[in-house]
Order: C-alpha cells, then structure tokens, then sequence
C-alpha cells in the first residue's frame, strides 16, 4: 500500500529526520489562510503517482494571495487519471544541494538496500541510467541493521559540502523508519541541503509491505488504497483475489499461477478474459461466493473453470460452486477442465448434479469458452 | 539447494494443525521419513505416530532432523524459521504466504550464514519421485506424478500441477519436482532449482515453469546457455495487465521490469523452447526425448 507525501513525511519525523513545516488542505481559501501561518510556501498536489511537477502540481508562492490562486488551479487537476482533491502548503526551503536516499527490499541480494546519490530530483530509473557511477548501494543485513559508520562508507568520498555527517545520520535514521514500519520502499526525492547546512527531506514515497499491514494497524489507515472497482472490494471483503478486466470470458480457477495460465490460454485461442479470479489456498471454500462474483460483471458471455487441485481440493471448490449455481441457475455456458487432489468427486458431482462431464484438457475448456462467447460454438 | 531424499528425516513444525495433520498423514502414507513435529503446547505428546516437540532444536536434540516443513501462520513463521536453521536444519520447506518481507529478509540472512538450503515461501513444497514429498501437491496421485525422466521446478503449486499432468498424461514422468514459491523475496530461485534438477540423478529434460515479475527467469537463462539437456518453459501472465500483483505478490509486471517479452527472449536465446500453453508440453517433450 502506497502512502502519499502528506501520510508519508510523518514517519520520516517520527524517526527524527528533518522535513519542512506543512499544512495539508481541501480549499483554496484553506491554502490562503495555511500560507498567511507559514510565510512564503510550496503548493503541492497530493496524489499517489509521481511526475506532479511536470504536471504543474506543485507551485511556489509567494505571498497568501498567489496561495489561493495556486490552489485554486491544482485543486481539480487530473495527474495521470488521479483527481486532485487535496493540496499541502508547505514552508519553502532554501535549498542549496539537492541528494537521492532510499532503502528498499531487494530480490536479488534477499535484503534491503540503501541508495543515495549525488543527483537528486531526477527519478531513480534516470540515476541508474544516466549517472550510474554517481548512485551507491549497499546492501544491508537486515538483523544487524546500518550504522553510523556504514553510512559514512557509503557516502565517502562524495562532494557533499560539509554535510557528510548530516546525511550519514539521517540515512541511519530513513533506515531504522524503514524497518519499523515495514516498508518495501521508502524513498525520500530530493533529500536537500540547505544554505544553512540542515539536511531536510523535501518529498517522500513510502510504501507499505501489504504483508505488514495486519502489524502496522497505526499507520495503515494513513494510506491510499488502490483505486479498486466495485467487484474487486467485494473481492477483498470476501478474502477472494478478484481483478476486473474488460473481456467476456469469466475465469475461475484456483492457484495465482494456473489463474494466469487460464487467462494466458483464453486470449492464446483468441479471447478475451472478463477477469482474474483465484480460490486457492485458504480461499478454496469459497466456490459459491467466487462463482456469484465472476457472474456479476456484465458482458461475461461464457465461463471456464480450472480446477487443479494441490492443497485446494477439486471436491470442496466444485461444491461451493455447484451450491451456487443451483441457486442462481444462470443461462450461460460453462466449460471445466478438473484435475488433482478431489477431482474423481468432483467429476462424479458434475456428472451427478449438471449432467456434464469436464473438458479433455484445459485448452479444450478455454477454446469452448472463447468459442461459446463468440457465438461460434464449436 | 539439496534435493530431499527417502532416508532423510523430516520434521514437520505446526504438525498438530488440521492442515498440518492431514498433509503429514499423506507425506507418511508416501514414504516420507517423518520423525517428530513441533508445537511448543503440546510437547511430550505423540502426534500421527511421532514425538512432538517443544521445538526443532529439541527435536534435533532428541532424535535429529535434516528437513523440517512448516505449516506455520504468516506472524509465527519468522521464530518458527530461526528455530530451525539454529538448530541447524539443513532444508526448510516453507509453504506460508503473506509474511512480512521483512520477516522472510531476516530469517533468509540467517539461512545464508548457516549454509541452510531455503525452500519458499508460499510454495506448495517438493516431490521426490517414489521417494519423499515435503508441503501439499498431490504427490499421491498417479494422473499427476508418475516416475521418468523430466525435473520439474515451477513458481505456482497449482500450475505446476497442471503441467505435471500434462507431462504424465503424454507418457513420460518425473523425477523430482521443486516448488520455489511466489513471492518477491524467496530462498531457492529459478536458477538454483534448475541447477539441482539439472544434477540429479535420472533427470533428462528439464521443465521449468515460470511466471511474469521479477528476473529469476532471465538469471536463469544464464545457467541454461552452459546446459547439455534440453530445456522445455511455460511462463504465466503473458495476457496480465501491468501494475496489478496476480495473486502472487512477485507475479507483477513494474514498467518494463519483470515482462513476459524479457522472459521469453531470454529462454529462447539460452535454447529453450517457451511454450505457447502447457498442453504443448508433451509435443515437446516428445522432441527431444
């Protein structure tokens, strides 16, 4: 989960990291009124996405009146399909150097990671391609943690001004606010140096570890949740990985890898999928629940069920789903490919209760389904 | 990594669960050599014919262990994790999913430090053909695992089921299958299941089943350039819009990172043939075998 700049720069003070004073608003007039307290400010769109300075988003203003006027013009704004509905009015900074800091959670070396560079501003992918001899790494032992003195190794050697002790502290500082609150990243773009020689972080990116979030109950309500349609959030209160797309082919399958696969297939045979629905692992007792959901996204046309059954068992899944079908009792074609753990049951209850029998395979089942939605059965 | 073999000793940690007794009385009823579990309450007690445990350091105490599998809650699992590798497991199965990464980050440097060979998490576990199985795939089931020639590593417990099928169904069997997982950060990756499976006695041919996010497939490309045996793959998400995480938190396609273009000319260019869906696997195999 992705915490946006206002939600974000709590926690780099609550570690003790310097961050600018700020107001967060919903109205111009709020922004006047903000600015009138803070003296000459930054106005700063709020939205989970990056880029809002070339979008125009985030404007310097001098006095309350050219505030207001800046406010009035972000608030409302789209950035890449985010509405503006909120503004942060913050004290402007005066800044002498601009740096890159982040710690983030590396596949690669299993551990986190921390990064600075001399180049701050720009985003990461720019650094990495561009100055890559200006980015430093260093990968982290997650239970010894990073001191002081890793820090000053890291940033040794590099033209900082003087700041060389305030950036090593405060790297110190980013990463203990990373482990404690379970971040995956957390960014802070640009990290700057001021006239005065203060080290403060002028914007952050924070996200969340969804894993974390059962453990982070104080912070948690602070993020953004994905933008998620109406059949997705049923999804989520039913704890059943449901993602809405925009084909007529209804997909139920258990297993992330063997959704995907089902997905793969019915677009491979010239369809296109409706969705992204799995009930494996603890979810494969939903069947009737899964099977009412992928029913009401409209335009679905056909439905194919892949069942390969590991520690979801076919019988329990093929249960649920015949539970609900003899309740809503749809008119639509359905084509099952049924196979692992449960799947004799599950073949004799679909015989039993609907009269069929599975398909050979499961390309057989995506072709009869893309066919069925295309009018064309074959 | 090392490839868990009957005459090995397995512990299973959470073996009192519903969960965890059902599937022990299945990996029992297989071959596998389980010879203790662990729940700290139930201690001193006998469970599916075997001493519980306190914990895996008393087990390996008492009578020894060289595996342990886990049916271990997401919170529980980073103590239930260390235990093991200071008792000084030499395998861990680990088939939770949704465990703080942070978590996994931890117990993952301890493994390294330890020399321990870490499965998981979130994978549905190994199979050790006539052997052994560790975790929750049918094993039992001679439609889907059946003994020949073919090593099978997958990301996805039910994919790979799918595909084990697939490769009964055409005739041929397998000799080991390795479940690595779905998640971003995860102890045995692509390459090092492909390595194992590579050495592993009676293997022939190799399936390697994939899925888009991250570059596990691309390092593993690397290794397979240098490979005598053929190479058959299967990557998943190809029809997945970027952005989303696919049920798997590593299954994620972030700008052009992790894609399944990546994947597939990175296989192609190492000489494996990516198939176009997992029922072409008996065709293929058919090929070179």
């Amino acid at each position: 989960m992705n915490f946006e700049e206002y939600a974000a720069k709590p926690i780099l003070a609550a570690a003790g990291i310097n961050v600018p004073e700020s107001i967060l608003v919903h109205d111009a007039d709020a922004a006047a009124t903000a600015a009138t307290e803070l003296g000459r400010v930054v106005v700063k769109a709020q939205v989970p996405t990056g880029k809002r300075g070339k979008a125009g988003g985030i404007q310097l203003a001098n006095s309350a009146d050219e505030a207001r006027t800046h406010a009035e013009n972000i608030l409302g704004m789209t950035i890449a399909t985010h509405v503006v509905e909120k503004v942060l009015v913050e004290q402007c900074s005066d800044i002498a150097r601009e740096f890159y800091a982040a710690v983030l959670n590396d596949p690669t070396t299993k551990g986190p990671v921390v990064m600075f560079s001399t180049e701050g501003g720009m985003d990461i992918e720019e650094i990495a391609a561009e100055t890559p001899e200006k980015l430093r790494k260093a990968a982290v032992d997650i239970r010894k943690g990073f001191s002081l003195d890793g820090a000053r190794e890291l940033v040794d050697g590099l033209p900082l001004d003087g700041a060389e002790e305030g950036i090593a502290e405060t790297l110190v500082k980013l990463f203990d606010a990373y482990c404690a609150n379970d971040a995956e990243l957390l960014e802070v773009n640009p990290l700057v140096l001021t006239g005065d020689g203060i080290v403060i972080a002028l914007d952050c990116k924070f996200s969340l570890d969804d894993s974390g979030i059962k453990r982070q109950q104080e912070i948690a309500p602070r993020g953004t949740p994905d933008k998620l349609t109406e059949l997705e959030i049923r999804g989520e209160d039913l704890g059943i990985k449901y993602i809405e797309l925009d084909g007529d082919v209804a997909v139920l399958a258990n297993g992330a890898g063997l959704t995907m696969t089902t997905m793969d297939v019915v677009r491979h045979h010239g369809g296109n999928p409706a969705n992204f629905c799995e009930i494996g692992g603890e979810a494969y007792t939903k069947g009737t629940e899964a099977l009412k959901m992928v029913l009401d996204k409209p335009g679905v046309k056909s439905l194919v069920v892949n069942f390969c059954g590991a520690f979801a068992r076919c019988d329990v899944m093929m249960e649920g789903l015949l539970n609900a079908w003899d309740e809503l009792k749809p008119d639509l074609p359905v084509f099952y490919s049924i196979a692992g753990t449960g799947d004799e049951v599950a073949i004799k209850m679909l015989k039993d209760r609907m009269d069929m029998d599975p398909m050979p395979n499961m390309d057989a089942a995506c072709k009869a389904a893309v066919d069925a939605a295309k009018g064309s059965a074959s | 990594m090392r490839i868990v073999r009957r005459e090995h000793k397995v512990l299973v940690q959470g073996i009192t669960g519903k969960q965890g007794t059902f599937w022990t009385e299945r990996m029992q009823e297989y071959g596998t050599n389980i010879t203790g579990g662990v729940n700290p309450k139930k201690a001193g007690t006998e469970h599916c014919g075997v001493p519980v445990y306190a914990s895996a350091k008393d087990a390996m105490a008492d009578g020894g262990f060289d595996a342990t599998v886990m049916f271990i809650p997401p919170l529980g699992v980073k103590d239930a994790a260390m235990d093991a590798i200071e008792a000084g497991a030499k395998t861990i199965v680990c088939l939770t999913e949704h465990i703080p990464v942070q978590d996994v980050m931890y117990f993952m440097a301890a493994a390294k430090e330890r020399g321990t060979s870490f499965i998981g998490p979130n994978t549905a576990g190994t199979v050790t053909l006539d052997e052994c199985f560790l975790g929750f795939m049918p094993a039992f089931n001679d439609r889907i695992f059946k003994k020949g020639n073919v090593g099978v590593m997958s990301r996805s417990g039910s994919l790979a089921t799918l595909m084990c099928q697939n490769i009964v169904s055409a005739g041929y069997g397998q000799t080991a299958f390795l479940g690595i997982g779905g998640d971003p950060v995860i102890g045995t990756t692509t390459r090092d299941a492909v390595e194992a499976l590579d050495v592993f006695e009676g293997t022939e041919a190799i399936v390697m089943v994939g899925e888009i996010g991250g570059s596990m497939e691309e390092d593993a490309a690397e290794y397979v350039a240098g490979m005598d045996k053929p190479v058959i793959a299967f990557i998943a998400g190809g029809a997945a819009p970027p952005g989303k995480k696919m049920g798997h938190a590593g299954a994620i396609v972030m700008g052009d990172k992790g894609t399944y273009a990546s994947k597939k000319k990175a296989l192609e260019a190492a000489g494996v043939n990516v198939l176009a869906t997992p029922s072409h696997v008996g065709d293929a195999l058919k090929e070179v075998l």
